[in-house]
């Protein structure tokens, strides 16, 4: 053999080798399950929250020191827009870490997957807020720290200027209320729109924030008797009720087809006068209005307000090998001290009264203490069925429609007409 | 020894004195031969490999995961379904406009592209001072990227982004801008002008190479004999830029069928379908809604379309000796 070649298959075989080693490496740094002994890893979407992965952490600290762990708990986080991704990626190559966190009305997706396995905790969940606990045929699959509420924002002297009264528990606004309060405020000529829906959202924001109207209108997502077909539900008389009103909205100038990025911002920076968001944004529009800022409940259309439940919980998957360690560190991670410093942390509504105690804005008279009500009274959760996420994004492409201007009962004829097929081509996502 | 390495015709049919050198040569160039074709593979190995592991073998998976019921997410194991994907996908009217939009997108942006790049590599193909600047300018779009890029004009194009205010301003407020990206009307020019933009000055650099190979002696002949701009560009410049066209005009359209980013950044396809593409809605399916084998059927029509349109245009542009 020559030199020349000598050096070519040098070259070629240091490539392949190379290739190789990429290749290792991608296999070992998600090897959860394989690792020996006493470590176990842990998943989150909070990469891009410092404050909530910090606060993850130090649970995770305190019980990695705690003389009762049973395995060390290991954090890797993620950025929230890849982290689905990364699961589905991770169990289609078996290589699933043993704790989870879940975007709540996908567990039933992920337990139909064979992701999850059922909890078996030693911390009582039957005082939880229902909606941070997610079950799935009779078994709970998951649990939160928290959640969160939709409600409306208003300037108490916005609305005292138009005469328009702040809505209370009590007493919500009713559709006619609604329009009536729009008109006014519309008519005091300070913004180019009264309300801010948050139009400019994607993904789950759309089922999240716009499906409670369709429900408080009547309507839902699916049926929820046997969870097979959305006919009727999803394009009912109810539901195109729904559609006409919300594309109204916009049509009579109330709203914006396509909000800003940021409708907190545009509310605090007055560029509208009533704003639809979560209470994730309380603290910050508490800090800029003070006592001007009205909190209200979201609008009674005819069956009582409605807001979402459920956010991000914690679940074990199915491949765990110390599934008894990682049912210890979620019930060691419940304790009220925990779920507290999680909760102020994410400007959630904490899961239970214990650890609301603790937080002063969730006392008895603070603040906060309204979203719990909220959440207790009026939060439905999305429909708890693995094809909830392709019926989520049927139902935010309809909304996006509607919107634009198509006709309601064509477009949710079509969305359920495709939500139907997907059922069926799954055998129903039976078990 | 004192012979050449490589025989000529004329040593080989010499006689007598230089009888030795055939029986030598053969086996010299059997070894030369050898040795070129070992090092051709070699240096075809690593691209090799990685395009069968990235490029073929996940094309083939697609093709077979096209004929069956194969999810994302699912319990449930992958069944052989036929052609019951293609017969979903041929009665979705999203498909069809999906189709009519890439359509719409490639037959506008292939030839206006094309021009404009032609237009800037005639431009900057001068010798003077500060013509790199401008070389530059004109590619700087091409190194940004696309989704960068996307974001930034997704400002711009809002009601009352940059270019509603530039409009107003240059008319004295009589034109009023339109919501370029939510009005099924406008949305997809909008992006239409977005994607020139930034892809013209990729094919800028092609042009340019193709400019830079005709000979100067060309324009000096055609000076001489008295012709104008425009003839010394009809008949040296045009004809000199034969196989440069080809190029240009087979990955132009490629590119533009290909239409994914821009949507999946500024309009997710809407509104109401006017800006969705035929990747967007294999993305789509494929990712959000878990329907992996619809999303493989969608893809194994993509490519079976792009074939037929390279193949189209190989045959039209071919060399006709």
């Amino acid at each position: 053999m020559n030199k020349r070649f000598t050096r070519v298959l040098a070259t070629s075989i240091a490539a392949a080798a190379l290739m190789g080693t990429l290749g290792a490496c991608g296999k070992g740094s998600s090897s959860a399950t394989t690792e020996g002994s006493n470590e176990i890893t842990m998943w989150t979407h909070a990469a891009g929250n410092p404050a909530e992965l910090a606060a993850t952490q130090s649970i995770v600290d305190s019980y990695n020191k705690s003389s009762g762990a049973k395995a060390q708990i290991k954090v890797q986080a993620f950025p929230q827009e890849s982290y689905n991704d990364s699961v589905v990626g991770a169990a289609s190559a078996g290589k699933l870490p043993c704790i989870v966190d879940i975007d709540g009305p996908n567990v039933p997706n992920w337990a139909w997957a064979k992701y999850l396995t059922p909890l078996k905790l030693s911390a009582d969940l039957s005082k939880n807020l229902p909606s941070t606990v997610a079950k799935w045929q009779g078994e709970t699959y998951a649990v939160g720290y928290g959640d969160v509420a939709l409600s409306m924002f208003a300037r108490k002297s916005d609305l005292a200027a138009a005469g328009v009264r702040v809505a209370t528990i009590e007493k919500p606004w009713t559709k006619d209320e609604f329009q009536d309060a729009l008109t006014k405020l519309k008519a005091l000529g300070k913004w180019d729109y009264p309300l801010d829906m948050g139009t400019a959202g994607a993904g789950e924001w759309l089922p999240y924030a716009y499906s409670p109207f369709l429900q408080s209108f009547g309507g839902d997502l699916i049926n929820r008797k046997d969870y097979q077909s959305a006919d009727g539900a999803l394009n009912g008389d109810k539901a195109v009720e729904w559609a006409t009103w919300f594309r109204d909205l916009a049509d009579q100038g109330f709203m914006a087809k396509k909000s800003g990025k940021d409708s907190t911002q545009d509310f605090l920076n007055n560029k509208s006068g009533l704003l639809y968001t979560g209470s994730w944004a309380a603290d910050k529009a508490h800090a800029a209005l003070g006592k001007d800022l009205a909190v209200m409940p979201t609008v009674d259309l005819g069956n009582g307000p409605k807001i979402g439940g459920a956010s991000w919980q914690w679940g074990v998957t199915s491949g765990c090998n110390n599934t008894d360690a990682a049912m210890d560190y979620l019930s060691y991670s419940l304790k009220p001290e925990n779920v507290a410093a999680v909760i102020k942390a994410t400007g959630g509504i904490p899961a239970t009264d214990g650890a609301a105690a603790l937080i002063p804005a969730f006392a008895e008279g603070g603040a906060n203490r309204i979203f719990m009500e909220f959440s207790r009274e009026y939060a439905v959760l999305r429909p708890e069925t693995p094809a909830y996420p392709f019926i989520a994004t049927e139902y935010g492409k309809a909304v996006q429609d509607i919107l634009a201007g198509a006709d309601p009962k064509t477009v949710l004829d079509k969305a359920v007409k495709a939500i139907d097929a997907n059922i069926k081509s799954n055998g129903g996502y039976k078990s | 020894m004192t012979t050449t390495q490589l025989p000529t015709p004329r040593h080989a049919a010499a006689p007598g004195p230089v009888a030795p050198v055939p029986s030598v040569t053969p086996r010299r160039r059997r070894a030369g031969y050898l040795r070129e074709q070992v090092s051709g593979w070699g240096m075809i190995a690593p691209a090799a490999v990685l395009l069968l592991a990235f490029v073929f073998l996940p094309a083939i998976l697609g093709f077979g995961l096209a004929f069956t019921n194969a999810r994302l997410i699912s319990p449930r194991p992958v069944e052989f379904v036929g052609t019951d994907n293609f017969a979903r996908l041929f009665t979705d009217p999203t498909f069809w406009r999906a189709l009519l939009n890439v359509s719409y997108f490639a037959v506008v942006v292939v030839p206006v592209q094309s021009c404009l790049a032609l237009a800037m590599a005639l431009l900057i193909n001068k010798k003077f001072r500060g013509v790199n600047f401008f070389r530059t300018i004109y590619f700087l779009p091409v190194v940004t990227s696309m989704v960068v890029v996307s974001l930034l004009w997704l400002f711009m194009y809002r009601k009352d982004g940059l270019i509603n205010e530039i409009l107003s301003a240059v008319s004295f407020g009589l034109i009023p801008g339109a919501d370029w990206l939510n009005d099924p009307a406008t949305a997809m020019p909008a992006i239409i002008a977005l994607s020139i933009w930034q892809a013209a000055g990729f094919h800028m650099i092609i042009w340019l190479a193709g400019l830079q190979s005709i000979s100067g002696e060309l324009y000096e002949a055609a000076q001489l004999d008295g012709a104008s701009r425009w003839h010394q560009f009809r008949y040296v410049t045009w004809p000199g830029l034969k196989h440069t066209r080809s190029l240009v005009l087979v990955t132009i359209t490629i590119q533009a069928l290909g239409l994914f980013d821009q949507v999946s950044v500024m309009t997710q396809g809407g509104p109401l379908d006017s800006t969705t593409t035929i990747i967007y809605e294999a993305v789509r399916s494929g990712f959000k809604q878990q329907e992996t084998s619809y999303a493989s059927a969608i893809s194994l029509v993509f490519f079976v379309l792009v074939l037929l349109i390279s193949a189209v245009q190989r045959y039209l542009t071919r060399e006709k000796d």
